[in-house]
């Protein structure tokens, strides 16, 4: 495939979205019925379901910790997710991404509340099309208020990057593969704290400065439609 | 799955407590300064048989590179150039806590952000790696084996990986009949065409006090690891952020300013050393 042009003439991206701009998120919670807490993340083309199993019993026994809870977590795509059949075998990068996103997720749920259990996250990119890592984010922090687990915040994801020199918001796989860099950040908005930060690419500090700005500004957004999206959740339950 | 970390190498809590008071006084268990580099010394070509190689001791941490060049097939996407493989092992005979078996995520995650921040800012040129564009090319295998671990692999396996690449020399072309490319391992020609040197520079928190090059025993204490690859010309080429809690923005500038601070001299180091590699050349013990 041909470099498409990213940055058209009227200083719009390929899609037509201004830099500073959000694809169409979508959102919802409680959405499966064996799960303790579950949710349901779109940003454009990304689809992502998130599932949260605990507090419950850890097995085998001897990984429990005696002063807190275990999390346990698991970012997995679908094999039909992509253009070309991923192998559903867990693959390095989402060996790491999964280390990344519980890192995130351990910076905001109180574990010492729970010791001796564990609260498993089980994230699936059911459509990959960029931003995956960030919008699984999204949903387990999700599914974990869903679940009602004590936590100091929400997190909400959002990848930032530069294309064709312009650093802009919430890229999409082909200005991820086509760009000079994919910055995703996890941000609890409501502590101001950073959770997850990765850079794949190069930027000179002025640009990264700008691409974490823009991060924390678009994560905002998103983390207000998380909170309405919990919102409406319970009042629906109230009604019930 | 990934999961809390549970079969971690144990420290006693008055230690852990020194530590971290320590660390508060501006001092550290070792003697060091908080912005201070352990001392860093460097074997090159310690092993003839692979296309370079490079043993760094950053304290006791001892990790050595070695690349291999092999004749393979493009990744279909980018048919007219080589292909650049990082791969880290965490060997048992590293720490009393690794066990055999395929890398888990801290050696994947390792070799995949030293992967990205070589690959991004183009620090190999591999478009100069083909050998018969679209079907054969130079394959370099990048292997960061840890030997002795005592915290902070990630800056020991990009120092040692960036002074093999450098010294790597590819292998003579004997022959070439249609697709079979035919080498002479025995004969070693050019070097590896590369761009641009990169380092990393991993600064870990305590309650928001930056400290560079963090021992094990500091890693196990503290709140976090953040690793910033800077290129030559000063650019950032890769970030990853480790550990269990958030930081805040403010903090993160400061990190990055003294990351930005200790990269220059790491590449002076890499300059050093790389000007005058045979003072380097010698055996392992």
């Amino acid at each position: 495939m041909e470099k498409p042009i990213l940055i058209r003439e009227d200083g719009l991206r390929h899609d037509g979205r201004k830099p500073d701009e959000l694809r169409p998120i979508k959102m919802d919670v409680g959405i499966l019925k064996n799960a303790d807490g579950s949710a349901y993340v779109e940003y454009g083309g990304t689809k992502v379901i998130a599932a949260v199993y605990g507090p419950r019993e850890v097995y085998p026994r001897h990984l429990a910790l005696p002063d807190r809870a275990l999390i346990r977590c698991r970012y997995h795509m679908a094999s039909f997710s992509t253009s070309d059949r991923k192998s559903p075998a867990p693959s390095r990068r989402e060996i790491e991404l999964s280390k990344v996103i519980r890192e995130a997720l351990e910076a905001v749920v109180f574990t010492e509340l729970y010791p001796r259990t564990t609260i498993d996250v089980f994230i699936e990119v059911l459509q990959a099309d960029g931003g995956t890592r960030t919008a699984g984010l999204t949903a387990a922090s999700l599914a974990l208020a869903d679940a009602g687990i004590p936590m100091k915040d929400l997190i909400a994801g959002v990848a930032v990057g530069k294309i064709d020199g312009v650093i802009v918001l919430d890229i999409d796989e082909v200005e991820d593969e086509f760009g000079e860099a994919d910055m995703p950040i996890g941000y609890a908005a409501g502590i101001e704290e950073i959770v997850l930060l990765q850079l794949n690419g190069v930027l000179t500090r002025e640009e990264f400065n700008k691409a974490l700005e823009l991060a924390k500004r678009g994560a905002e957004q998103i983390y207000k439609l998380m909170k309405e999206t919990l919102h409406k959740k319970y009042l629906k339950v109230l009604s019930e | 799955m990934s999961l809390t970390p549970t079969r971690q190498p144990i420290i006693p809590k008055i230690k852990r407590e020194t530590i971290k008071k320590l660390i508060k006084k501006g001092e550290r268990i070792d003697g060091r300064k908080l912005d201070e580099y352990r001392p860093i010394e460097i074997i090159l070509n310690p092993i003839p048989k692979a296309e370079g190689s490079a043993w760094v001791k950053l304290g006791n941490t001892i990790v050595m590179t070695g690349i291999k060049l092999e004749v393979g097939t493009p990744y279909s996407d980018r048919p007219n150039e080589g292909v650049l493989q990082v791969h880290a092992e965490f060997v048992p005979l590293a720490s009393p806590t690794f066990e055999p078996g395929p890398p888990d995520e801290n050696a994947i995650e390792t070799a995949r952000v030293i992967d990205r921040s070589l690959r991004e800012p183009r620090a190999i040129r591999l478009e100069d790696l083909a050998i018969i564009p679209g079907r054969k090319v130079w394959l370099v295998f990048n292997d960061i084996y840890l030997i002795d671990y005592d915290g902070n692999t990630i800056d020991a396996g990009m120092l040692s990986s960036m002074l093999a690449l450098n010294l790597a020399k590819i292998p003579k072309i004997v022959s070439i009949e249609d697709d079979n490319v035919i080498i002479d391992k025995t004969v070693k020609e050019s070097p590896l065409p590369i761009n641009l040197n990169v380092v990393t520079v991993t600064v870990g928190l305590l309650d928001e006090i930056p400290l560079v090059d963090p021992l094990l025993e500091e890693e196990l204490v503290i709140d976090n690891k953040i690793t910033i690859a800077f290129d030559e010309k000063g650019r950032i080429t890769g970030i990853q952020k480790a550990g269990m809690k958030g930081i805040r923005t403010s903090v993160l500038d400061e990190v990055i300013d003294i990351a930005f601070k200790k990269a220059n001299e790491l590449h002076e180091l890499l300059r050093k050393v790389l000007s005058n590699p045979e003072n380097y050349m010698k055996t392992l013990i």
